[in-house]
């Protein structure tokens, strides 16, 4: 093979570089599909009222659950309203909810609206922490529409129906 | 007085360990075995400082001394006591303690066990890992002290997350830091090879115990947190592809491909500045994963303890460790000679081959991981990134990797006979496509997916056994003969196979649970009943119990199939008095290796009667997934009893391999 290098070096550089290549080629591909394709969106409900999700949608809702929202079925559903300072969306449960799910609580929902416009959860998170956490702290956390800077308080706990 | 005893000797630590850095360099520069004595004699120091500090620590939460900030933070007196214990390390503050002792604690090590070591070798490894203790210790005295004082002290404590109190968690830290900090070890001695300009044979015989040790225990670390989440938090997974996990798992990954690389440096000189590479790599992997977990910059579930203004200093403290060790490989690597030529079908290139797409597989995760803080900083869009990413890019790659797996210990060194390999395990071949068919076949619903994995786990096996049955020559030779070989194997070479047996253990565990667990929830009443895959549990009482510092409602349930008792699982709904947290604790009912999972959920008031939330999941093969870690770990710890990996091994080393 007269085309391969004359060098004993640059022919295993040569060899190597072949193994990388498809591997490299694979790994991107599938990176930049998986990118594209299983990221959700983290949407506060004045955030998702803006963005109008399609229904079926997977994305991430967060917020805190309303007082007086929560009515809680004999079959295990749950539904509840999650809200902002603006706007808020109602959210619909099947399963066993966080051991720290209260009314007035922060918590982060997964799934996607429905065509009524309910959010159908597949899973919740709440944040599992006994620590009050103070009112302007929230607010400015939710003002920036995010809540994973709320890293202070300790952690989540998920409970899910996967 | 024993708290002041910790705070003074923390101190003690830091100021050995700086003293250790600054008295090895010098001895390296001026080559004095006076110098280096008394390095080592600090590097030890140090260790035996941190020990008393951290006994110190444990002290205090044993005695509930809530006059100590964090004791009052994370204990509380009606804690039992093997968790008053665990609080130690259960807090930022003591977890960074405990990182320290590790740290030190192999210094010491390295110092005490590495007698044959060159002594240059030595003393620069050394001076490194003490500038590392400096670093962290630094951190520890100035921005994480664990002995800071309350004044007045309260009279409780706010106790340890319920979350938390729990055996294979109480553990799960100690294991998993030392497994981190292990790679401590091989950093150092990666800028020390770096320094001295010399990568050989020799080098990667040292390097790949340290390697070895701390790949076992970074092991069983890891297993135990997924244990801990698949019992404890209740919902049937156990690896959730969660930040705090995969900084985790990557550290794990770089050391998988580091114990591999190493035995082509030792055994072909092959790939010097690789090795050294993934070196500096595994241990830099490690303190993003203490950046990633401690700073709360991640959402996650498993979040404990995390502070986002210290982690910035974490994050300086990686940007200078990694930083300067990069920096030097590659100011220095160049200087490297390469030895060794191999042809391409080789162990030498099974071996590399498992590097890239180990190395593929890492940045995958660790591009998967970081995405959405690259993301919010570019566009603000806070986003996500789950499990169905590790799916798609993970799993592919990996299932090349095992694909190949059990071809490459059947290649010669140098130049492999393809076709040879191939003849050794077309019965292994025929089984893995038997166990792929049968499970397609029989199995409901029918999961093509599912029964490719279960036919890689089956190859995986059957092809570590057919690599034992060649070495042993069996059914060649009288079967006396291949016991006698067998029996004679390096325990290296067992530890190997056990390892990629464990791994295919695993894989059979995770592809089955994965693919045909079942599940089922619903609101029951007294007497009601659950179904699920087959067995039909039934409500039978519920009732109050009363724990150390916990209140329960305790299920009975009764489990049948077919009519026959299986087992009469209690799981509990806890609610810890101080902090008012409810957990739930499972009950698992072992069916060989399948697993039964129940879970009592909340209380609902129907009309009339009251209902508990069951569920109920099935869990075929779940035990396996627990089972073939700790198998593969125990393939490290048989290879690490190789007399030619001894720490302190012999002079022999020196001479060509």
């Amino acid at each position: 093979m007269s085309w391969l290098p004359k060098s004993r070096t640059a022919r295993r550089r040569l060899l190597v570089l072949a193994a990388i290549a498809p591997v490299l080629v694979l790994a991107v591909g599938l990176t930049l599909w998986g990118l594209s394709d299983s990221i959700s969106y983290f949407y506060t409900p004045s955030q998702a009222a803006a963005a109008d999700p399609k229904p079926g949608q997977s994305i991430q809702l967060g917020g805190l659950v309303q007082p007086g929202s929560v009515v809680k079925h004999p079959d295990g559903r749950v539904d509840f309203t999650v809200a902002d300072q603006q706007a808020s969306a109602k959210v619909s449960f099947s399963g066993d909810l966080p051991d720290l799910f209260r009314e007035g609580q922060g918590i982060v929902a997964t799934g996607a609206f429905d065509e009524a416009g309910v959010f159908q959860a597949r899973e919740v998170l709440a944040k599992h922490d006994e620590n009050y956490m103070p009112k302007e702290v929230e607010e400015a956390l939710k003002e920036q529409g995010e809540w994973r800077g709320d890293g202070a308080v300790a952690g989540y706990q998920k409970t899910g129906t996967r | 007085m024993i708290v002041e005893l910790g705070a003074f000797a923390l101190v003690l630590g830091l100021a050995l360990s700086i003293a250790q850095a600054a008295t090895l360099a010098l001895a390296r520069m001026r080559r004095s075995a006076a110098l280096a004595g008394a390095g080592e004699g600090m590097a030890l120091g140090a260790f035996l400082s941190l020990a008393v500090a951290f006994v110190a620590l444990v002290w205090a939460f044993v005695v509930s001394d809530f006059s100590v900030a964090n004791v009052a933070e994370n204990s509380h007196t009606a804690k039992p006591l093997l968790y008053r214990i665990a609080g130690a390390w259960g807090s930022h503050e003591g977890s960074i303690l405990l990182w320290c002792l590790a740290l030190t604690g192999y210094g010491a090590a390295v110092a005490g066990l590495g007698r044959h070591l060159p002594a240059d070798l030595k003393a620069s490894a050394l001076a490194v890992q003490g500038l590392l203790g400096a670093v962290f210790l630094a951190y520890t005295v100035f921005a994480s002290n664990p002995f800071l004082r309350l004044d007045p002290g309260p009279v409780e404590g706010r106790s340890l997350n319920p979350l938390l109190q729990d055996p294979a968690l109480a553990l799960h830290p100690p294991f998993l830091y030392a497994g981190y900090v292990g790679l401590s070890v091989v950093f150092s001695f990666a800028v020390a090879a770096l320094i001295e300009g010399r990568v050989d044979a020799a080098w990667a015989r040292w390097v790949r115990p340290w390697t070895l040790a701390a790949w076992s225990l970074l092991t069983l670390g890891i297993t135990l947190g997924a244990f801990w989440a698949y019992y404890e938090l209740g919902w049937g997974g156990w690896w959730f592809w969660d930040p705090v996990e995969n900084s985790s798992f990557m550290p794990w990954l770089v050391a998988t491909a580091l114990l591999h690389s190493a035995i082509v440096t030792e055994k072909r000189g092959a790939l010097p500045g690789w090795t050294v590479f993934l070196a500096l790599a595994a241990f830099s992997f490690s303190m993003l994963g203490a950046f990633l977990v401690r700073s709360g910059v991640l959402t996650s579930v498993h979040a404990f303890a995390v502070d986002p203004e210290r982690g910035v200093l974490l994050l300086i403290i990686l940007g200078i460790m990694a930083g300067g060790g990069f920096a030097l490989f590659t100011w220095r690597a160049p200087s490297l000679t390469p030895g060794g030529v191999f042809a391409p079908i080789s162990r030498e290139s099974a071996l590399v081959l498992n590097n890239i797409l180990l190395a593929a597989a890492t940045a995958t995760v660790l591009l998967g991981t970081l995405f959405p803080l690259i993301r919010e900083a570019a566009t603000g869009e806070a986003i996500s990134v789950g499990p169905p990413y590790f799916n798609l890019t993970f799993t592919p790659l990996m299932a090349i990797l095992l694909l190949l797996l059990p071809v490459g210990p059947l290649l010669a060194w140098k130049r492999g006979d393809a076709l040879g390999a191939a003849q050794r395990l077309w019965a292994a071949a025929g089984l893995a496509l038997a166990v792929a068919l049968a499970v397609f076949a029989l199995s409901e619903p029918k999961k093509a997916f599912g029964a490719m994995g279960m036919g890689l786990g089956a190859w995986l096996i059957a092809g570590a056994v057919a690599e034992l049955a060649e070495r042993g020559r069996a059914f060649r030779v009288p079967a006396a003969e291949t016991f006698r070989r067998l029996a004679n194997l390096p325990r290296g070479a067992w530890g190997m196979t056990l390892a990629h047996i464990g791994l295919g253990v695993f894989v059979l565990g995770a592809c089955y649970e994965t693919g045909w667990k079942a599940e089922s929830a619903q609101a029951v009443p007294i007497g009601g009943r659950i179904q699920v895959a087959g067995y039909e549990l039934t409500l039978l009482d519920v009732h109050g119990v009363e724990g150390p510092n916990y209140e329960a409602e305790r299920g009975r349930l009764e489990a049948r199939k077919d009519g026959r008792l299986v087992c009469t699982p209690t799981p509990e709904r806890r609610l810890y008095l101080p902090g008012g947290q409810t957990t739930t604790e499972v009950a698992i009912c072992h069916e060989g290796p399948s697993h039964l999972y129940v879970v009592l959920g909340e209380r609902r008031a129907a009309a009339g009667a009251p209902v508990w939330l069951v569920r109920a999941y099935w869990n075929p093969l779940a035990l396996l997934i627990f089972l073939g870690p700790a198998i593969m770990a125990l393939g490290g710890a048989v290879s690490l009893s190789d007399r030619r990996l001894r720490l302190g091994v012999g002079r022999k080393a020196e001479a060509p391999a």
